[in-house]
């Protein structure tokens, strides 16, 4: 059944090429971990994807409860974790993964510079990769206000005192980012939920396609 | 410009093909602009609305009540944070110097935020002391060397009408780094 309307399909779309480009490759043999189990340090990169893949499906599901709200906040939160089945294993796949994400990385990114696999052709691909980094940190950072508790706020405040220690116009960018001038509250809470569920991720997933569209056309890094 | 290139023969320069191409680029620039623009300036509301009114505020304390030794002065007032409005509690320390003028200091830690107090610490008397990483501060809000804190406490701006202290709503930085 399923292969007659794949067949269907086919014939019409000649769909077959589309994902035979992007899935059918051989798994070159110095990448392998069957092969050189020392080869499991290629996993991290795929490790770190998968669980960007996480961040981003149990994040939309937190949002089906979570509002940007200071006076209701902590309070949804509160409910999707105690009121709402399987809420905690979401908050905490969330939760947790927001770490592993940043730990993977930092594996992937220890082990690209170790095998000198950033040189030349692929120092293009260490920059996006650095955008990536940033682009990581900074969800984390906006992520973390979002359950507006003490432990949220406080963090909050240090990070705001940091950007407005930048030497000129530090003020200006923390107003900017904070919403206001003094007051750490209703706007800050919009404008971080703002930026953690729509901007960034689109910005992740834009750069995460051109590295991987880099690593299509380059090929992985040959054996050391 | 050159004298032989005069500007009807530069007119016969430019193709059917640039003429469109570069009217194209023009109305494609004028709608991305006319996109974007709105939502740039609806960003940076914030950063470019004037501030609400410095006005100050009547605190309960007397101006004679006022001693030499610091005392903690909280004073409320209402807040518009957007479209989310509540009274907002802040705390001076204040007390008068050697000549007489009133000092109205931040109890906001200039390391990492938290709550400094006077005098709240036996090994520190006669300090302003932060419990979270034991930073020191003098009487008149110098930060000690040595301790966490990165500079000075802010101070409040004060007003006396009818012989009660009126405080500005927020301490602002003590001189220039
Ligand atoms: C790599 C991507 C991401 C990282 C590193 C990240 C990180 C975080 C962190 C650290 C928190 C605080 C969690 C807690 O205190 O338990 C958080 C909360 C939240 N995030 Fe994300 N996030 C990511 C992607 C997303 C996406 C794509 C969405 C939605 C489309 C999202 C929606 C939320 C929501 C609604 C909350 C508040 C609920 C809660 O605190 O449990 N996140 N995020
Ligand atoms: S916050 Fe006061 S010493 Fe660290």
């Amino acid at each position: 059944m399923l292969n007659k309307v794949y067949d269907w399909i086919d014939e019409r779309l000649d769909i077959t090429p589309l994902w035979r480009d992007l899935a059918d490759h051989e798994v070159p043999e110095h990448v392998n971990p069957a092969h050189h189990f020392s080869a499991f340090v290629y996993c991290f990169g795929g490790l770190t994807f998968f669980v960007v893949v996480i961040q981003v499906l149990s994040g939309m599901f937190l949002t089906m409860y979570y509002v940007p709200d200071i006076v209701n906040a902590w309070e949804s939160v509160y409910y999707l974790q105690n009121e709402v089945a399987f809420g905690q294993i979401v908050r905490g796949m969330h939760h947790w993964g927001a770490s592993i994400v940043i730990v993977m990385m930092f594996l992937h990114t220890l082990r690209v510079f170790f095998q000198g696999a950033y040189k030349k052709p692929r120092e293009l691909n260490w920059i996006v990769g650095v955008l990536i980094f940033m682009v990581m940190l900074a969800l984390g950072l906006t992520g973390y206000l979002l359950p507006w508790d003490m432990k949220a706020l406080f963090a909050t405040k240090v990070t705001l005192d940091i950007a407005q220690s930048t030497p000129l116009i530090g003020d200006m960018l923390k107003t900017l980012i904070a919403g206001d001038q003094h007051i750490i509250g209703a706007e800050t809470l919009t404008r971080f939920f703002a930026i953690h569920v729509f901007f960034l991720p689109a910005a992740l997933l834009l750069l995460i396609g051109l590295h991987f569209i880099m690593i299509r056309k380059q090929g992985i890094s040959g054996p050391l | 410009m050159s004298k032989e290139k005069q500007s009807g023969k530069e007119k016969q320069d430019i193709s059917r093909r640039q003429f469109l191409s570069y009217s194209i680029m023009g109305v494609g620039g004028f709608m991305a602009a006319a996109t974007v623009m709105p939502m740039l300036r609806m960003a940076i509301d914030p950063v470019l609305k004037a501030e609400a009114s410095g006005d100050f505020i009547a605190t309960n304390v007397k101006v004679d009540e006022i001693t030499t030794e610091p005392q903690r002065v909280d004073f409320n007032f209402e807040q518009k944070d957007g479209w989310y409005e509540s009274t907002v509690t802040q705390t001076a320390w204040v007390y008068k110097d050697e000549n007489g003028e009133i000092v109205a200091l931040s109890p906001i830690c200039k390391h990492l935020g938290c709550t400094v107090s006077w005098n709240s610490s036996d090994n520190y008397p006669d300090k302003f002391y932060c419990p979270c990483h034991k930073g020191v501060y003098d009487k008149d809000g110098t930060n000690v060397p040595g301790t966490p804190p990165r500079g000075p406490l802010d101070r409040y701006q004060y007003q006396i009408n009818d012989g009660v202290l009126y405080l500005s709503r927020r301490a602002s930085e003590v001189g220039g780094e």
